[in-house]
């Protein structure tokens, strides 16, 4: 049961993009967009073989400037779009670009080591997301479930609805909103929601978390001060339509209803500092991930608002199986009766540790006690502040962190947890 | 036949034995002997031990009944020699003699009595006959006498039978006058008013009217009295309804309409319903009192008047009654029960409608006394009356009220501790307008335990007189145990020390996180304030309570060190709180000055930024304002050239090692490999970390915060070459005057170290400021 030690890559650059490839499903394949000021940025397509743990990766150029937000599209492996800093007379100013891989990258994996030293491939432009009038694009978000032509770029305070056509070779501003209010306003995230048919979209400015209607570009909901410092990430339950969570600065995890948005349904507070990032694993919504700039990846068990609640899915049939199961795998000595709350809160930081954590599973599935919330995990890999955490696409166990220092770590769930959700 | 036989033969002798018709006769001679011998008690074996001695039928010897001289000479003659048979003759002779003499001496002797008894016999011969002719006389007078007491009897009895029936008739003709004159006597008895003396002669002659009625003379007379007892009656009950007169006249005339044998049952509902309306008169009155405006007379004058007129009263009905109604037994007591509970139960509802209003004022002692009062009158009726519960509802009553005063205390000492916050809030935020310092932040918590510490004694003070020696409810035993252990030391003392926790905690979730909701000095106050009741106070309030209310109550109660570990926690959490909301000021203070900035076209530094000064000096003032109120702490040794310490970054080979590695892109991880290997030495930073109670602890989390918020939005940016140097000259004058607050420089040098280091990798043209420029800035600065 002993877990496998988690894979570090470390890039040359500064980095804080990070996302799967979304459109594919066989290989664990993430893209890492980096920030350098001074040299070429490039983009590291990273794929992980999961049989012998072993790392590949490609590069590609991005001339454009340093990347601050990536995202796949859903629907062609091949494209992506990123958000980049331009610098142009003294100003800075942030763009967002549709690109195409080259193809012959596409399929992965039989590159041979001695090409990453030959001369970096670069990405083919698609398109540019409109001028830069509207000022600087903070994120791009893709239709989840549509067919890749559908994005919403996030500029200052405006909301801009693209439809991408002739291949995404032409993007064309379908419809936008802003927000007024006074002061300065300024997106700083948003993420698309998976249900409802793919009509709403919530965004982050300041404290605020708002949700949008696509098709009629208004305001739906509004939650006012959803965190006491800046929103910094949002992210929807893939399984429950109305449940979101979102982080921020005040070092807070909260989940919301969105029917419901005077009060959280429920806060985590285990970052010590601010929390860069927030995703629900996009099978299991009891598992949630969370970055923080306290260099600390947190996994946590969220079943008490999960769509799989204890109980739900596994009967006593389930149960009395999974138990000579557990017998037949020769588990050691069974642990005794022993409160049901036993995650060690730091079992991450050594994979030994994990054994104990393999315990408390073996002993959650024995006793019928329904699981309390708590923290599975914390991943301590990193040494610098991580702005990005993401699941692999391919495999719902399996996850990568991206830490500032450019060090990107790929983990995965405890396998105890994992046959604990399983079976 | 067999006595006969034996007293023939002695007769016979010895002789005769050997004769012919009787020669086989000794055989049946000795059986009768035996037989007599039976007879006579002597035992066989008596008589078949005699042939061993001598023999009695033997005729030689000399004193046996059968001696036969002849046949003793003869033996002699045979047997015995000369000698022997003179010796015989002489001592035989000799004997004689002196039985001759003894005779003799016999004879003198009572031949004078002889003499003398035949003269007294004489005597009484003679003495005799004179008796007996007196005796003859007395018969015959004897005789006379009789004769003439007969006639004399004879003569009475005619006369004495006229006497006796005579002496029947007067008495008859007396009861009857008295019969006659009763109408009469009667009339003027009730006309007289002597109720008492009517109703006796009513009694009297009742039962011969009774008896008679058969008789037309009787039956008027009979008539006539009824018509007067009726008259009576019916004044009687004029009087008893009426009802003007007291109670004991109330019960005089009860008393006498039944001894009229009117019915009891009517009369004890009348009895009862006539003392109900004067009770009722009273509870009216005292209701009056009650009245819609507020009470005249105070809550104690309220009791004594229902203890005097209320309670006196059915006291009285109560006695009156069990005295007059004693004949009708249990049923009766039920009434004067169900009677008492009723008009108790009014009263009790008017006393606690009196006690509410007295809720609200504070007056503890005389609130006791009332209460006291109340309590030692109903005692009273409840020994007379066990059945109706009074004494157990007016405990009740007292302990309802006793409870509700502690709730009362209890939400006192809660607004007077509000009451303290708002004061200290006020306190804090005049100072700045007047633009003098107030009072210090020591100073405002020395007030706000002082007061808060003589609230709780003053309540304590007013409770205690509940358990007072000489309050009569104060030996029951809700007063003895769970009075004093549930009562005031769980839910006084305790539940006040957690709600102080309460409202304490409260403050660290509002809402606005801003922390413009709570003043931080107030943060901090409280935070000092609960530490300090973790040290001391607690122990010293529980002390104070357990000796003043001996508590013997069994019941658990919380422990010191329970509540002394709650107070910990909260100011702990008050003063991480307090951290935090520092911390953010000057976080946002930073992040500001950073975001707002265009970095990239900024002009060469000549100055610290002003911003950096503002924090410098809010970290100072912060220091001073938590130096008020906790200890210094330790900090970490230092070097003595701390001040003096160059900024090295830009000036050392570290710097090199790390920006060199970047101007050739490499294998990966190089970059970083140098500032990786110096985080691998330091520790871990973590920044919302929990805090100790001592003024560095917290300035180093607030410095903490602040630094590494910095560092975050420096990441956010692009810097110019001189938006770095601008930084560089920044750091380093935050690094001149924040060392001094911290407990370990290092982490002031390594956040420092890290800003700057990120505002380089932000810079496409790092070009760094020469150090000793940046110290001269920052000195002139």
């Amino acid at each position: 049961m002993e877990d496998d030690a988690p894979v570090i890559y470390g890039l040359e650059f500064q980095a804080r993009a990070l996302t799967p490839q979304t459109a594919e499903t066989d290989a664990i394949r993430f893209l890492v967009g980096t920030q350098s000021l001074k040299y070429d940025n490039q983009i590291h397509i990273i794929d992980f073989d999961d049989e012998n743990n072993i790392i590949n990766k490609n590069v590609l150029l991005h001339q454009a400037g340093e990347i601050w937000h990536i995202s796949a599209s859903p629907a062609d492996k091949g494209v992506l779009a990123t958000c980049y800093n331009k610098t142009a007379d003294g100003k800075v100013v942030t763009c967002a670009a549709v690109w195409r891989m080259p193809a012959e990258l596409e399929p992965g994996g039989h590159e041979s080591p001695e090409d990453a030293a030959s001369p970096a491939h670069a990405l083919e432009l698609l398109c540019h997301l409109g001028p830069a009038a509207h000022g600087s694009t903070a994120c791009v978000a893709w239709e989840p479930a549509g067919d890749g032509k559908r994005v919403i770029s996030l500029a200052d305070n405006h909301i801009l609805l693209w439809d991408l056509q002739e291949s995404s070779s032409q993007a064309v501003l379908a419809s936008s909103a802003s927000l007024e209010g006074k002061g300065q306003l300024k997106f700083t995230t948003g993420r698309w929601s998976p249900h409802h048919n793919c009509t709403q979209v919530a965004t982050a400015n300041d404290t605020a978390v708002r949700g949008w209607d696509t098709r009629t570009m208004s305001q739906i909901y509004c939650i006012e001060s959803a965190h006491g410092q800046l929103v910094r990430d949002l992210d929807f339950n893939p399984n429950k339509q109305y449940y979101l969570a979102s982080c921020g600065d005040d070092c807070r995890v909260k989940f919301w209803d969105t029917r419901n948005v005077t009060e959280p349904v429920k806060t985590l507070e285990e970052h010590s500092h601010w929390v860069w990032g927030v995703r629900y694993n996009h099978s299991h919504d009891q598992l949630v991930l969370t970055g923080s700039s306290d260099s600390r990846v947190i996994l946590s068990n969220m079943v008490s608002i999960s769509s799989e609640p204890f109980g739900h899915l596994v009967d006593d049939d389930d149960l009395s199986e999974q138990e000579e199961r557990c017998q037949g795998e020769d588990l050691g000595p069974r642990p005794g009766p022993a409160p049901p709350h036993c995650f060690p809160r730091d079992a991450g930081r050594h994979a030994g540790n994990l054994a104990d954590c393999s315990h408390g599973f073996t002993m959650l599935a024995e006793s019928q006690e329904p699981p309390q919330d708590s923290v599975i995990a914390t991943y301590e890999e990193h040494e610098d502040s991580v702005y990005a955490v993401d699941w692999s696409s391919a495999d719902p166990w399996l996850f990568a962190s991206l830490s500032y220092d450019g060090r990107l770590v790929i983990n995965r769930v405890p396998r105890a947890l994992k046959y604990h959700i399983l079976l | 036949m067999a006595a006969a036989t034996a007293g023939r033969g002695p007769g016979c002798g010895p002789g005769d034995s050997p004769e012919g018709p009787e020669a086989e006769a000794p055989e049946r001679r000795r059986k009768a002997h035996g037989m007599l011998k039976l007879y006579y008690g002597l035992s066989e074996v008596e008589a078949a031990g005699r042939p061993a001695g001598p023999d009695p039928l033997d005729p030689t010897d000399l004193n046996g009944a059968h001696f036969d001289p002849e046949v003793y000479l003869d033996k002699l003659r045979r047997e015995c020699p000369l000698a022997q048979l003179m010796d015989s003759e002489t001592d035989m002779v000799r004997q004689i003699r002196a039985l001759d003499s003894d005779m003799q001496t016999l004879v003198y002797e009572n031949y004078n009595k002889f003499i003398s008894a035949t003269d007294t016999i004489r005597k009484m011969k003679n003495d005799f006959r004179k008796m007996e002719d007196e005796m003859d006389r007395l018969a015959t007078n004897m005789a006379v006498i009789t004769d003439f007491s007969a006639r004399i009897s004879a003569t009475l009895q005619d006369r004495h039978e006229r006497i006796t029936k005579l002496a029947g008739v007067h008495a008859l003709l007396r009861k009857l006058q008295f019969l006659f004159e009763l109408p009469s006597r009667l009339t003027k008895c009730v006309e007289l008013g002597a109720y008492g003396q009517a109703v006796r002669y009513q009694g009297r002659a009742r039962a011969v009217l009774q008896q008679y009625q058969h008789l037309p003379s009787f039956r008027a007379i009979q008539d006539d009295c009824q018509v007067i007892t009726a008259r009576l009656a019916q004044q009687l009950r004029q009087r008893f309804r009426e009802g003007g007169s007291g109670a004991p006249e109330q019960a005089e005339c009860v008393e006498l309409l039944l001894a009229l044998g009117e019915p009891a049952e009517e009369l004890c509902e009348e009895f009862l319903a006539h003392g109900r309306a004067r009770l009722e008169e009273e509870l009216r009155s005292l209701e009056a009192e009650l009245g819609p405006s507020p009470p005249a007379p105070d809550v104690l004058e309220f009791t004594d008047r229902g203890g005097s007129g209320f309670v006196g009263g059915l006291c009285q009905v109560a006695a009156a009654y069990q005295e007059l109604f004693a004949a009708q037994g249990p049923a009766g007591a039920e009434k004067l029960a169900a009677f008492a509970r009723e008009l108790g139960s009014r009263y009790f509802a008017l006393v606690e409608r009196r006690l509410a209003q007295e809720q609200g004022g504070s007056d503890n002692s005389l609130l006791v006394r009332a209460l006291d009062r109340f309590h030692r009158r109903l005692r009273a009726p409840g020994a007379l009356l066990a059945a109706a519960g009074l004494a157990e509802a007016a405990t009740e009553i007292v302990e309802r009220v006793a409870r509700e005063r502690l709730g009362q205390h209890l939400q006192g000492l809660q607004s007077a501790f509000l009451g303290c916050l708002t004061d200290v809030r006020q306190a804090l935020a005049a100072p700045r307008v007047a633009g003098k310092e107030g009072p210090g932040l020591a100073e405002l918590l020395a007030n706000v335990a002082s007061s808060t510490l003589s609230h709780i004694k003053a309540s304590l003070a007013s409770v205690h007189l509940f358990t007072a020696k000489e309050v009569s409810f104060s030996n029951k035993p809700y007063f003895r145990g769970e009075f004093c252990s549930q009562g005031v030391r769980e839910s006084l003392i305790v539940g006040f020390i957690r709600s102080m926790c309460q409202t304490a905690q409260n403050f660290c979730e509002s809402p606005g996180e801003k922390g413009g909701a709570t003043p931080p000095a107030l943060l901090l106050l409280l935070s000092r304030l609960c530490l300090d009741y973790e040290t001391a106070t607690i122990s010293y309030i529980l002390t104070l309570t357990d000796e003043q209310f001996l508590v013997q109550d069994q019941s658990p109660v919380t422990p010191v060190s329970t509540l002394c570990a709650e107070a910990r926690e909260t100011a702990r959490r008050l003063l991480t709180h307090y951290v935090k909301v520092q911390g953010l000021v000057i976080s946002q203070m930073l992040r500001k000055s950073v975001e707002t900035r265009d970095w990239l076209s900024t002009l060469e530094p000549r100055n610290v930024r002003a911003v950096m000064k503002r924090v410098v000096e809010d970290t100072t003032a912060i220091d001073v304002q938590v130096g008020l109120l906790y200890e210094e702490g330790v900090r970490k040794a230092q070097s003595s050239d701390s001040s003096k310490r160059t900024f090295s970054v830009y000036s050392s080979s570290r710097q090199q090692g790390r920006y060199a590695p970047s101007y050739t892109p490499s294998a990966p991880m190089d970059t970083n490999l140098l500032s990786n290997i110096q985080k691998l030495f330091s520790e871990r930073i973590d920044v919302f970390s929990p805090v100790e109670f001592n003024k560095v602890s917290v300035l180093t989390g607030i410095i903490k915060i602040s630094l590494k918020t910095l560092l975050e939005c420096v990441r956010l940016r692009t810097f110019g070459r001189f938006g770095l140097q601008q930084v560089q000259v920044d750091c380093h004058f935050l690094q001149l005057y924040l060392w001094r607050f911290v407990a370990d420089e290092e982490l002031v040098h390594l956040l420092l170290d890290e800003v700057v280091a990120s505002a380089a990798l932000r810079c496409p043209d790092p070009v760094p400021m020469e150090p000793s420029v940046v110290e001269v800035i920052c000195e002139r600065g």
